[in-house]
C-alpha cells in the first residue's frame, strides 16, 4: 500500500473526489477480531444462535467496526496527525460476506496563515448499492 | 473520572483490525487512529461511570445512531495515559415512523492529557427504538 506523504501540491479542490477503496468481503472473523480489539462482546455480532433467537437472520457487524474501517481510509488519505474531526452516521447494517466501499468528496479547503482546513463528506457504500454509513472528516495541514 | 492507557500494542491491534495499515500505527510513539478512543467506554469505563446504564434504556432496544470524536492538537500517541469523564449530555425524543417514541440520548466522553488539557472529545448518539429492531 503506498502511503502518501503530506505533499500536497497542488491542494485538493472543493469537489474533488479522492481515490475509493474497497475493504472486504468482511468476515465472521474480521467481526470476531474487531470485537476483541474494542472490547465490543455484545454476543448478536459474533453469536449466530444468540443472533437468530433475536430475529434476525444471522450476526451482523459492529458499527463501529465500519466506523473504524472509514477512519482507516480517512487517515490513508494525508495521516494521522492531520485528523481533527471524524463523525460517521450509522444507516444500515452491514453483514458478513459485505464489501465496504470507502469514498471521499472535498466540501471545503481554507487557508490561513500557515495551515490548511480541508473538509470532506464520506461514504461507506455496501456492494448491495445500499449506504452502511456516512460521515464527515476535517484534516489540518501543514503548509 | 478513570484513566486509560494509550498502548503501542492496544493501538496495532486495533489498526490491524479496522484494515488500517498506515505506518503512523506502528512502532514505539505510534499514533492511534481516530475511532480508537471508543475503547474508553467498552473496556475502562467502571459501571458506576457508565452513561448508558444511567439512562435505563432497555438494551435490547438500543441502537448506536452516530459517532464523532474532535480533536484538539492530535490523536494520542502510545505512552499517552488520558483521563476520562463520561456524561450523558442531551436527551430528546422523536415520534417514531411506525409508531410510539424514540428515546435519543448523546453521551459525551472527553479525554485529558496528564497536563489535564482537553485533548479529545466523543459523542455517541444511541436511540432506544419503540419496538424490537427491524429484522430484515
Amino acid at each position: 500500500m503506498n502511503h502518501a506523504a503530506t505533499d500536497l501540491t497542488p491542494l485538493p479542490s472543493p469537489g474533488e473526489e479522492l481515490q475509493p477503496r474497497t475493504y472486504g468481503p468482511l468476515t465472521r472473523t474480521d467481526i470476531v477480531r474487531y470485537a476483541g480489539a474494542s472490547g465490543d462482546f455484545n454476543p448478536i455480532h459474533h453469536d449466530e444462535p444468540f443472533a437468530t433467537a433475536a430475529g434476525f437472520p444471522t450476526v451482523f457487524s459492529i458499527g463501529m467496526y465500519q466506523a473504524g474501517i472509514l477512519a482507516g481510509y480517512v487517515v490513508e488519505q494525508f495521516g494521522a496527525a492531520t485528523v481533527r474531526r471524524f463523525t460517521v452516521r450509522f444507516q444500515e447494517p452491514v453483514y458478513p460476506g459485505d464489501e465496504l466501499t470507502c469514498q471521499a468528496r472535498i466540501t471545503t479547503v481554507a487557508s490561513a496563515h500557515d495551515r490548511h482546513r480541508l473538509e470532506v463528506e464520506l461514504e461507506g457504500r455496501r456492494q448491495t448499492g445500499g449506504l452502511a454509513v456516512t460521515g464527515t472528516a476535517v484534516f489540518e495541514l501543514p503548509e | 473520572m478513570y484513566t486509560m492507557p494509550i498502548e503501542r500494542g492496544k493501538i496495532r491491534e486495533f489498526a490491524l483490525a479496522t484494515h488500517n495499515d498506515h505506518p503512523d500505527h506502528q512502532g514505539e510513539d505510534a499514533v492511534a487512529p481516530p475511532t480508537f478512543l471508543t475503547i474508553a467506554g467498552l473496556a475502562w469505563e467502571p459501571a458506576d461511570e457508565s452513561p448508558l446504564a444511567e439512562l435505563g434504556f432497555d438494551l435490547e432496544r438500543v441502537l448506536h445512531g452516530e459517532e464523532e470524536y474532535v480533536i484538539h492538537g492530535h490523536l494520542p500517541r502510545a505512552g499517552t495515559v488520558v483521563t476520562v469523564e463520561a456524561r450523558v449530555a442531551e436527551r430528546f425524543e422523536k415520534d417514531g415512523r411506525r409508531g410510539g417514541r424514540l428515546r435519543f440520548a448523546v453521551i459525551v466522553r472527553e479525554f485529558r492529557d496528564d497536563a489535564g488539557d482537553l485533548i479529545a472529545e466523543q459523542r455517541t448518539t444511541v436511540v432506544e427504538t419503540a419496538h424490537a429492531p427491524e429484522k430484515t
